[in-house]
């Protein structure tokens, strides 16, 4: 006999060989009922089917036929933990597109507001209601044009930015009803309907002679370099990693853009002409910024942080302790999720997007237990109230006010103690109450950092120095998007950074600066 | 639960809600279950002459103009009168007013515009039961080309030789249905009248194309690549509507003859709207089309809460507010509001401000922080803030006080005076010299 606790239920009354799908108590109605006769079914059904299978049989075959190797119990850091149509299920589209139906009922709760909000808490002051307004009147190609002419990403922001920190939280019907437009998703709707047919909406102007190189293909380095393409200009596009897209590619979760849509998107941009792309090609190793200098008329950053913190916590070093960006990209990478080995027990460091992703996903490849621990309280966490909620939702816990102080274990990590904070006029202090948590893996993700920035740059803080529209310390050297001093760390604050830097470029080369 | 019972030109029926002469009523299966839905009465669907019946296109009969989420608005159709044998109607209206004593029974008919047609028509159905005759002087389409339908209703003199003949070969209490197809509803209203009608009831369907197909270059509905007018109903036409039955409500010479409200009744509170211009009962057509026959249920608990809450009886509310339905030129223009903004209740949409800054006066601020803020030397209470602001109540008109001083006009608000007086009306009626 076995009793399984799954979030809001208790089931398996017999643990025979195929018995404990067949076997539900509903918690709503508290019956216990066969697979075909249950009423509340499909979504039990579901349930049982994600969880149950996976960990009741352990080796061999389940009753739906999966082969499981493993299961959420299976102790270290092991793949295949859960069935391939779960794996399939849990890293489709985490938000489906809007049909065209629902595209139109959500258009018309546009107010059409005058100097309207949204349009100023958008990063890329992308004209909403008018955007949301052609949806409505049945010419989603011409919203895209509106949005595209503003954030040349506006595909991949429609999915991943933070709406309810931007331009849903300043929509009016917010305030009103505290449900806004959903403008995310009508934006998705409007991109994708152009990007569908393969249109690239807009022609260069004439060519102008001028060359320009940009560091970088993430979304600063993109949006920079279709618009200095877009204004005639001949751009190269150098990237260190494999293929372009930076973290669009490498980091953003994989449930917000399946399908490959980050290098569709690329595809679809560099579709303009003009670019030259070289991946592969590092700043610092490959290139020189004085060489660009040489070579071109003007130079680019949008280089991203790729180094990260360290936790300066006793046995960081021990085996299965990584940086979270690092399995992330790992993640996104792997084509079968179910070949990535993920702990039973996972423990991630850190109270941003990265460790929420982190995270979340560590579930979705099967780890039985996530906890999220952060050093400061929980409305200090970088990552929404959205994201936090969206982490509790899938089985993440959250703990905060606590501290790593120890990674233990033997050779590969078992447990970490962590201590609890105190939040004390002069900083943030250790108490001596500790607690332990049990973990086969843990995942850092206490921030990323500068790395590799030309030592000519001058910095603030530990980014890139910049003044008016991404001017660095160094003539001809723009920079924009996460690596460059005062923005926030956010895809679409990177796209209207790498915009306004080529506009600046394009009439400082044309003279009309 | 208020007394809804309803004796229309002695026709009774226990509510004032009927359904329109079209396909709710166009046969028996239908009006049984309308009936057992709690509709008062039915207008059965317009019958023809004796002989082979109409027929009906084959391809769509209906255009539709959409709201949001596709709530319908407005419907336009271009079905012809019943395409069902004379015999089959009569046989069923006689059982099913033998079953349903209590409910109405209209019969609405349409005969060519000459005297052996009507005589015979009136004959035929003598024998069913029915409570009334209904003639169709309104169908915009198709049997206008026959001269039936508004093609007689757009004629005042034939309206009132059709309604003689009709009172002459039969007992029946005759309402006389009209087109809104006019210039003024008056001259058909007063024919009728004239030629004995016992009621008149309006509006049949408003002549409409409802949209064009941009692919094909056709009116809506499309048959085989063309498209004929339709005609137009649904809550679009109420306004129309309310304002025609109210004209007759009011008119000295037509303010005695009864009337049956019909266009664009989809609540109670439409249909209160219209029993209060005047209207005896009501008929409704495109609202059962649309929700089904069950809608009457609210109808009846609306209206009869309503009732209870206002301490009212039916004959209470029925013509309550024609009294209030007078001529511009009678409105009292010293009369001075000015639009009030909530600022606890405005969202900062801003709709108020374009709307005013843009295409009327001026008369809102916009100020730091999305405060909008009415500024009275401007505003000329046009209410347009009002209709365009997406918060129900976020801005009043706020009455200015007699002897308060209005900032616009810099004159001290005065007692009623009305434009036949006013200094600035040519022809105003001059105090004593
Ligand atoms: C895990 C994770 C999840 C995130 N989720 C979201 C989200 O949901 N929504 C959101 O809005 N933001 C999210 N962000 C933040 C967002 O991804 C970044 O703000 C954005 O990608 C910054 O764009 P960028 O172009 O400045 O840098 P990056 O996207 O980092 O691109 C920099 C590019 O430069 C290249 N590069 C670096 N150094 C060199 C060099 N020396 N030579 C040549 N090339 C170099 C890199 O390979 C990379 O391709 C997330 C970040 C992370 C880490
Ligand atoms: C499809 C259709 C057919 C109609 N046929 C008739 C008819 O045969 N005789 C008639 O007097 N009115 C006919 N009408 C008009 C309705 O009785 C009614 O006057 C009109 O639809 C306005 O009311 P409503 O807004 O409630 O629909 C028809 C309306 C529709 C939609
Ligand atoms: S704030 Fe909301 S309602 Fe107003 S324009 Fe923007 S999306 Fe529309
Ligand atoms: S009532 Fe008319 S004039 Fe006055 S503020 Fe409103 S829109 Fe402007
Ligand atoms: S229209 Fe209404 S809600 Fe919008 S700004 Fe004006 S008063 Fe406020």
């Amino acid at each position: 006999m076995v009793r399984l606790l799954i979030r809001d239920g208790v089931w398996g009354e017999k643990r025979q060989l195929h018995g404990v799908q067949e076997w539900g108590k509903c918690p709503k109605t508290g019956q216990v009922r066969t697979k075909r006769g249950h009423s509340c079914l499909p979504k039990i059904y579901r349930l049982i089917k994600k969880i149950a299978c996976g960990s009741l049989h352990g080796k061999g075959h389940c009753h739906w036929g999966c082969t499981l190797s493993n299961s959420p119990l299976t102790p270290g850091v092991v793949p295949g933990r859960l069935p391939a149509a779960v794996y399939r299920d849990n890293f489709a589209d985490k938000e489906p597109a809007l049909d065209r139906h629902e595209a139109h009922v959500a258009a018309d709760r546009c107010y059409f507001c005058h100097d309207a909000p949204c349009i100023t808490a958008c990063p890329t002051s992308i004209d909403i209601p008018l955007f949301i307004r052609q949806i409505a009147t049945g010419t989603p190609e011409a919203a895209a044009r509106t949005i595209f002419q503003q954030n040349i990403l506006g595909g991949m922001c429609a999915r991943v930015c933070p709406t309810e920190q931007l331009c849903e939280e300043a929509c009016v019907r917010e305030a009103a009803e505290g449900k806004p437009v959903e403008i995310g998703r009508l934006q998705r709707f409007a991109t994708d309907s152009l990007m569908a047919q393969g249109v690239h909406p807009f022609t260069r102007s004439a060519p102008t002679g001028k060359r320009v190189a940009v560091v970088g293909a993430g979304p600063a380095g993109l949006s920079a370099a279709h618009r200095l393409a877009l204004h005639g200009h001949e751009v190269t596009l150098y990237d260190a990693r494999p293929k372009a897209g930076g973290l669009n590619e490498y980091g953003i979760a994989a449930y917000k853009t399946p399908d490959d849509f980050a290098q569709a998107e690329v595809t679809w941009l560099l579709s303009i002409g003009g670019i030259r792309v070289e991946t592969g090609r590092a700043l610092g190793r490959d290139l020189s910024l004085d060489d660009l200098r040489s070579s071109f008329d003007a130079v680019f950053l949008g280089i991203g942080l790729s180094g990260v913190n360290a936790l300066r916590a006793q046995g960081e070093g021990r085996s299965n302790v990584r940086d979270a960006v690092e399995f992330i990209a790992e993640l996104r990478q792997a084509f079968d999720k179910s070949s990535l080995p993920i702990g039973r027990d996972v423990v991630v460091i850190g109270g941003g997007m990265t460790a929420v992703d982190a995270a979340v996903q560590s579930k979705l490849l099967g780890a039985e237990t996530v906890t999220i621990v952060y050093r400061r309280t929980q409305d200090q966490m970088s990552a929404s109230g959205y994201e936090q909620h969206h982490a509790t939702s899938k089985g993440v816990r959250i703990i905060t006010g606590a501290a790593p102080v120890q990674v233990l274990g033997n050779g590969a990590v078992e447990a970490v103690e962590f201590a609890y904070t105190a939040e004390e006029p002069d900083g943030l202090h250790l108490t001596p109450e500790t607690f332990m948590l049990k973990a086969d893996q843990v995942f850092k993700a206490i921030g990323q950092t500068l790395q590799g920035a030309p030592e000519a740059l001058k910095l603030v803080g530990r980014k890139i120095a910049v003044t008016g529209a991404g001017r660095t310390s160094v003539p001809g050297v723009w920079a924009g998007g996460d690596c460059a001093a005062g923005g926030n760390d956010l895809t679409v604050t990177a796209v209207a950074e790498g915009r306004d830097a080529a506009e600046d470029i394009h009439a400082t080369l044309m003279g009309t600066a | 639960m208020a007394d809804l019972r309803s004796d229309f030109i002695g026709i009774k029926s226990p509510n004032p809600f009927w359904l329109a002469s079209a396909p709710p009523t166009d046969k028996e299966y239908n009006v049984r279950r309308a009936f057992e839905a709690g509709w008062g009465g039915v207008v059965w669907k317009t019958l023809g002459a004796e002989g082979p019946p109409i027929v009906n296109v084959n391809g769509p009969r209906y255009g539709a103009v959409w709201g949001a989420d596709r709530r319908l608005l407005g419907l336009n159709n271009i079905e012809l009168i019943t395409d069902r044998p004379l015999e089959v109607n009569l046989r069923e209206i006689k059982q099913v007013k033998r079953d349903w004593p209590d409910r109405a029974m209209i019969i609405s008919l349409m005969v060519p515009c000459d005297e052996e047609s009507w005589k015979d028509i009136l004959a035929r159905i003598e024998d069913t039961g029915a409570d009334g005759v209904e003639l169709n002087f309104g169908c915009p389409h198709g049997m206008v080309e026959r001269g039936m339908g508004s093609a007689v209703g757009q004629v005042p003199e034939y309206i009132e030789m059709v309604t003689r003949w009709v009172k002459q070969y039969s007992r029946m209490p005759c309402i006389v249905k009209l087109t809104p197809n006019v210039t003024s509803i008056l001259p058909p209203a007063m024919a009728a009248h004239r030629g004995g009608a016992d009621a008149v009831s309006l509006i049949n369907t408003v002549k409409s194309i409802t949209n064009v197909d941009l692919d094909h270059f056709s009116p809506f509905p499309m048959i085989d690549g063309k498209g004929s007018h339709g005609g137009y109903c649904g809550p679009a036409v109420k306004p129309i509507a309310l304002n025609m039955v109210a004209e007759i409500a009011r008119n000295p010479e037509t303010r005695n003859l009864p009337i049956s409200g019909i266009g664009g009744v989809t609540t109670w509170r439409d249909a209160a709207e219209f029993l209060a211009l005047g209207a005896g009962n009501v008929q409704v057509c495109t609202a059962a089309m649309t929700y089904g026959f069950k809608i009457v249920q609210e109808m009846i608990s609306g209206l009869s809460q309503y009732l209870d809450e206002k301490d009212m009886a039916l004959s209470g509310l029925i013509g309550r507010a024609v009294p209030n339905f007078v001529e511009w030129q009678d409105l009292n223009l010293n009369y001075v509001t000015k639009a009030r903004i909530n600022p606890d209740a405005c969202i900062g949409c801003g709709r108020c401000y374009a709307a005013c800054e843009d295409t009327s006066h001026q008369a809102i601020a916009m100020k730091p922080g999305r405060v909008f803020e009415v500024i009275d030397a401007e505003c000329v209470a046009c209410n347009l803030c009002v209709n365009v602001c997406p918060v129900e109540d976020c801005i009043t008109m706020e009455e200015l006080p007699q002897g308060a001083l209005d900032p616009r006009t810099g004159r001290r608000v005065a007692g009623y005076g009305n434009w036949t007086e006013h200094p600035n009306n040519p022809a105003a009626v001059k105090a004593a010299e």
